[in-house]
């Protein structure tokens, strides 16, 4: 594994995990405290899955999110004080404060929009995907979703038809085996997402989603299909989020108690992604302790001037409640 | 260039608008079931697979959800996709990316992205069809903020308003009736838009403002020529967009006839037609001289057997009888 990267690549991978989860946690006391008041779905423990991914694209490739898309809208290049002023209702955010944290898009980085609708998007890329193949240009679509989505009957109608156009996408499951508060084994009788694209004529691969090397190469091979004409894919990536479905933990009734029990959540923990992805660095003597912790500081640094910048901007203006319903 | 009284049936005017679109713009494109079928889409597509292939005109499975998702997609990344839905019921399947998506989309986003498409749906009414091949869902897209709704009632309009629709940078909900396929009009050759959010007057009048939309706009015209020999002068409007709604023309006119009369196809109950009467008497009630009248769909499901069908759609006759009524109001 090594041999095959060189360091910079390997040490990009782990600064984007860390600028991903640096954030996000950096959101927990805000969100407790009642500062932050949009609903926030954090992605810590998902990370691998976006940094790799977005690692095996180019910045003119684009990507759709979800509910839970910090981490996608990150790793695909968008803008940490416009995200986090998105988050704070500011006019600076990425989305002028219309948004929130569920609705972000970077479209000069390819990132084209994350919504909360479960499944929205998926026939959205489809879209972005065709434009592509009508227009012959070569650039991949990653449609971003979670495990919940596999219920929705838009997913198999999307795949038959990228399918049948042999389509640039790749359909990129992020199993965390929870859909909200429902465990998978209540949401699916057998247990095999990957397989999902298999009667539409599509290939399915499932992944290790808390290996980053494992979700770029998976995701690397995908784009290559892809490129030459053979897509789409199907990749399903197998993950768990550390915190709740919604805020830092499930907070059912204000209780402030996770749903799930403690030591699947712990069971976890010791499979992070991060942790995993470091252990592996020291190993191949491509980081050592201090470097990490300078990464650690420089990113702690850009998390702390991204929340000045959205603390210190100002609200969208009451008189431009209804600007950008039409594009005039 | 254009031949003044060049005559066209309405839906060789869609497919010439269409032709003419994707001919001077790579990015349009013809996505949706049917569009290599006259038994679906009458003649609107003829002739557009030949001359641009199926890259450009594509034939899709039953999969309305995601084909219309597919559109915003492709307008999200740039294309300027036009897709159909040869029974407005169908597109009901297609709710999430037309309300959900499409419609927020450019607000969501905080303007920094826009989603160009025509979402083109056709009302196919009549020929004991029944409840799920006939309805005229207009006011359900109208509700939502961020979508225009357009209903051209003839030939003129249909090509000027799909050209200004393809054209538009927002979601355009485009709607026409099978029931004026065949009607003929004058349309010029070239290039033009009708503007979106523009009605116009029909016949000019003095009595009554009657205020139309798509097939209904044909019935007030009968039923305004009709009572012309009864010395009745009424003023026939056909808003042409459903929304955003022409309020000048329509206030103009109810001023100077101080009543107002609206023919609609759809239902009754939160409608267009109570939509427009809501507005003429929040705004300008003490021009008004007489109760505001609605000729609707009853708030019923559409029936099959031709029986119940000749009462349940509206023709200029219910129209006549209605302004007969308004018209001594003033004298009970």
């Amino acid at each position: 594994m090594r041999k095959k990267y060189n360091k910079n690549f390997l040490v990009g991978l782990y600064r984007t995990m860390m600028r991903i989860r640096i954030c996000e946690e950096s959101l927990v006391e805000p969100i407790l405290r009642g500062e932050v008041k949009c609903p926030c779905h954090l992605y810590s423990g998902e990370e691998a899955i976006a940094t790799g991914v977005c690692a095996a694209l180019d910045e003119s490739d684009y990507i759709f999110g979800s509910h839970r898309s910090h981490g996608h809208y990150l790793a695909k290049g968008g803008s940490m004080p416009e995200l986090i002023a998105e988050i704070y209702g500011k006019e600076t955010g990425c989305s002028k404060g219309r948004g929130g944290s569920m609705h972000l898009i970077a479209p000069e980085k390819g990132m084209l929009g994350a919504v909360p609708i479960v499944g929205g998007t998926i026939s959205i890329a489809l879209g972005a995907a065709l434009a592509s193949k009508i227009r012959k240009q070569k650039r991949v679509t990653v449609s971003f979703f979670g495990d919940g989505t596999t219920g929705e009957g838009v997913l198999y109608e999307s795949l038959n038809f990228a399918s049948l156009k042999k389509l640039p996408i790749i359909f990129a499951c992020e199993n965390n085996l929870y859909s909200t508060h429902l465990p998978i084994r209540e949401c699916r009788l057998q247990n095999n997402i990957f397989k999902t694209g298999v009667p539409f004529g599509i290939p399915g691969d499932r992944v290790d989603g808390n290996n980053v090397l494992k979700v770029y190469e998976s995701t690397k091979a995908a784009v290559e299909i892809c490129k030459k004409g053979n897509g789409p894919v199907f990749i399903e990536f197998l993950t768990y989020r550390l915190r709740g479905h919604v805020g830092p933990d499930d907070n059912i009734h204000g209780m402030r108690t996770d749903i799930r029990p403690k030591e699947e959540i712990e069971r976890w923990q010791k499979k992070d992604p991060i942790k995993r992805y470091e252990r592996f660095l020291f190993k191949n003597k491509i980081l050592v302790k201090q470097e990490v912790e300078m990464i650690r500081k420089e990113v702690e640094q850009e998390v702390n001037n991204s929340f000045a910048f959205a603390l210190s901007s100002s609200y969208p203006k009451e008189m431009e409640l209804t600007k950008y319903v039409f594009k005039e | 260039m254009s031949l003044k009284n060049r005559k066209l049936q309405y839906s060789l005017a869609i497919n010439e608008a269409i032709h003419q679109m994707m001919e001077i713009d790579e990015s349009v494109f013809l996505i949706g079931q049917g569009v290599k079928s006259p038994w679906y889409v009458g003649n609107t597509a003829r002739g557009l697979l030949e001359r641009f292939g199926d890259e450009r005109v594509i034939d899709t499975p039953v999969s309305e959800n995601a084909i219309t998702g597919a559109a915003v997609g492709a307008a999200i990344a740039g294309m300027r996709p036009i897709v159909v839905h040869p029974r407005m019921d169908f597109m009901m399947y297609a709710m999430d990316p037309i309300i959900n998506e499409s419609a927020n989309w450019h607000y969501m986003f905080g303007g920094n992205s826009t989603v160009p498409v025509v979402i083109w749906s056709i009302i196919n009414r009549g020929g004991e069809q029944a409840a799920q091949h006939s309805q005229s869902l207009h006011t359900l897209c109208a509700h939502i903020p961020g979508l225009k709704v357009v209903m051209p009632a003839t030939p003129y309009d249909v090509k000027g308003l799909m050209i200004a629709a393809i054209k538009d940078d927002n979601p355009v909900i485009y709607i026409d009736d099978r029931w004026l396929y065949n009607l003929e009009g004058d349309v010029p050759e070239e290039i033009y838009s009708v503007p979106i959010g523009k009605g116009i007057i029909c016949k000019k009048g003095k009595d009554i403002t009657l205020v139309s939309v798509s097939y209904m706009a044909i019935e007030a015209i009968k039923a305004a020529e009709y009572l012309k020999k009864e010395g009745i002068d009424v003023e026939v409007i056909d808003l042409r967009s459903v929304k955003p709604i022409d309020k000048e023309l329509l206030f103009e006119s109810v001023k100077k006839t101080g009543r107002l009369i609206i023919a609609d196809c759809g239902w009754k109950t939160c409608g267009f037609a109570a939509e427009i009467s809501a507005m003429v008497c929040e705004n300008i009630f003490e021009y008004l001289k007489s109760p505001i009248a609605r000729i609707t769909l009853p708030d019923t499901p559409a029936p099959a057997s031709f029986a119940l069908e000749k009462v349940y759609y509206p023709k200029s006759d219910n129209i006549i009888a209605k302004i007969q009524e308004v018209l001594k109001w003033e004298t009970k």
